[in-house]
């Protein structure tokens, strides 16, 4: 365990000096802003840990039933049995199903995450009140969970038990859970409205005490700047892989795909079945590329970003510098790793492949860490909190 | 924020009236496009392999346009909180924030509009502008979050 050099982080002296020793308005038991802090770090770690899963156990089979599928296709084609063809195509469509709700489950527990920890930031431009804003926080962390958890079951749940044509009962859950999102995001919005027009009232006609938020304590430490600077560094190399990706690569891949595609067709019409088997692999190969360079892209930008909003609760963050400063490295190597890692998985195959799940792991350890650090913290105020009011 | 309402609105809009019917699209094409072809029907068969082709390239690019306007959005929301540790003058720091905020509504409009005009030279330079911007203003805010506190 790190050692503890001292009670509370200097950062605790935000605290105003009216309020009680220890006690830290902006970080109260059960405030919006712990919930959404919590329950935002927890998302996505969540989110990563599945997202690793997903990748070892279901990604690569995925990919070569989908494989196996078009084979049987071109097999169909070749006989001119057209009804083969169709049925086939229903089970690709239950495959890129069954992939499909998987990547999205995963995404969206992150971006939930990553909203929560955003809406975090800005609680103190929200004009509503404490009690608002918390039963708003608990809503939004427990639709982040609900969406991921209904776009998961949509696979499995299907269309059983359903009044609808075409949306099942998970499809269902996934919608209300998102239009809650929305809801939330929406009260937030206004909340900031009102914000922005008490702001140009004088400060003597605001009118309630209650409703303003300390804003975060301005640390200028080692593992903030970090995080900052690095996060921003990850989100700029995300952008200039991205271009080149759209520069050199897009176009050519959609020339591609359409072009192994006529191949493909063409040689099992002729009835070639060693040409089309050819021509899926290189259409498996295809689509690996363009997986792995948008999963690079995407996972540099949104680790990039995950490492700035960290950087907002360092301060929160009960461990010792050293400490601070390992799993800041810890989580910056990680998002480095992964996705140079994943990139690599075209030349090297699966040993890139398990070096980038390892970067997804230190990721979450690194999450894990900070996580742990701010439980500390917050159970840190809550007892000096009931110790001082013991004491009154 | 505008930003990212109105990302969220266009993302929201796109998935309810027009992301199923593309994605059925898609599929339907390349199904009947090798459906075609068992058959023995060759023309047919091209003509919704170019569909699937055409389709494809549209609902990439919506995709694209959507995810990039919200992330971008939520980019700027996390460094507007911040933009006063960019250790520059303010003149410059307000420079690198338009460069920011024109980047970032201007790339993914031009991705947007590649839909309607497939390969448009003009489009495709307006993203590259678009996307420059960014970058810059990214690499002037990294730059700006390393220097040192004490000449701000």
């Amino acid at each position: 365990m790190p050692a503890i050099t001292r009670p509370f982080p200097d950062s605790a002296s935000f605290a105003p000096a009216n309020s009680a020793p220890g006690s830290a308005p902006g970080f109260a038991p059960m405030s919006a802003r712990r919930l959404y802090i919590f329950g935002g770090i927890a998302l996505i770690a969540a989110g990563l840990l599945f997202g690793d899963i997903f990748a070892v156990f279901i990604l690569h089979q995925n990919a070569a039933r989908q494989g196996e599928a078009l084979v049987a296709a071109s097999r169909a084609v070749a006989a001119g049995n057209a009804a083969a063809v169709n049925e086939v195509f229903s089970q690709l469509g239950n495959l890129l199903e069954d992939r499909g709700t998987k990547v999205d489950a995963h995404v969206h527990m992150i971006d939930a995450g990553y909203l929560a920890m955003l809406l975090a930031l800005v609680q103190p431009y929200i004009a509503l009140s404490r009690q608002t804003k918390k039963s708003l926080a608990a809503l939004f962390i427990a639709s982040g969970v609900l969406l991921p958890a209904g776009i998961f079951l949509i696979h499995y749940v299907g269309l059983t038990g359903s009044p609808f044509a075409a949306i099942g009962w998970a499809s269902v859950l996934a919608d209300s859970a998102g239009a809650l999102l929305i809801l939330v995001l929406t009260v937030q919005a206004w909340g900031f409205w009102q914000y922005l027009r008490r702001r140009q009232l004088s400060e003597a006609e605001l009118p309630d005490p209650e409703l303003p938020d300390p804003e975060l304590p301005d640390e200028d430490s080692m593992p903030r700047r970090a995080l900052l600077t690095g996060g921003t560094i990850l989100v700029l190399l995300g952008f200039l892989h991205g271009v080149y990706y759209a520069g050199t690569l897009l176009y050519e891949h959609e020339r591609m795909e359409t072009a192994i595609l006529q191949r493909l067709i063409n040689a099992a019409t002729a009835g070639n079945l060693d040409a089309a088997t050819t021509e899926v692999n290189n259409f498996g190969s295809l689509a690996g590329a363009r997986a792995v360079n948008i999963a690079a892209h995407s996972h540099i930008i949104e680790f990039g970003l995950l490492a700035m909003l960290l950087s907002f609760v360092q301060p929160f963050v009960f461990l010792s510098e050293k400490w601070k400063r390992r799993w800041v490295k810890v989580l910056l190597g990680g998002s480095v790793i992964l996705p140079v890692f994943v990139l690599l998985e075209l030349k090297f195959g699966l040993l890139a492949g398990g070096i980038a799940d390892i970067g997804g792991l230190m990721v979450m350890v690194g999450l894990v860490g900070m996580l742990v650090g701010i439980l500390r913290y917050s159970g840190g105020l809550d007892v000096a909190e009931s110790a001082a009011g013991g004491a009154r | 924020m505008a930003l990212a309402a109105f990302g969220m609105i266009y993302g929201l809009q796109y998935a309810l009236f027009v992301e199923h019917q593309t994605l059925d699209h898609m599929g339907g094409s390349l199904a009947q496009s090798f459906s075609a072809a068992a058959s023995r029907n060759l023309g047919q068969s091209q003509a919704a392999l170019e569909q699937y082709g055409e389709t494809k390239y549209d609902y990439v690019r919506q995709v694209d346009a959507h995810s990039h306007w919200v992330g971008l959005a939520m980019l700027m929301i996390v460094l507007g909180v911040i933009f006063e540790r960019v250790n520059f003058s303010e003149g410059i720091r307000q420079m690198v924030a338009f460069s920011l905020l024109a980047g970032s509504a201007l790339f993914p409009l031009a991705v947007i509009l590649q839909t309607y005009h497939h390969g448009a030279l003009v489009l495709k330079a307006l993203a590259v502008v678009g996307s420059g911007l960014v970058i810059v203003a990214l690499a002037a805010t990294a730059w700006g979050f390393a220097r040192p506190h004490t000449t701000a």
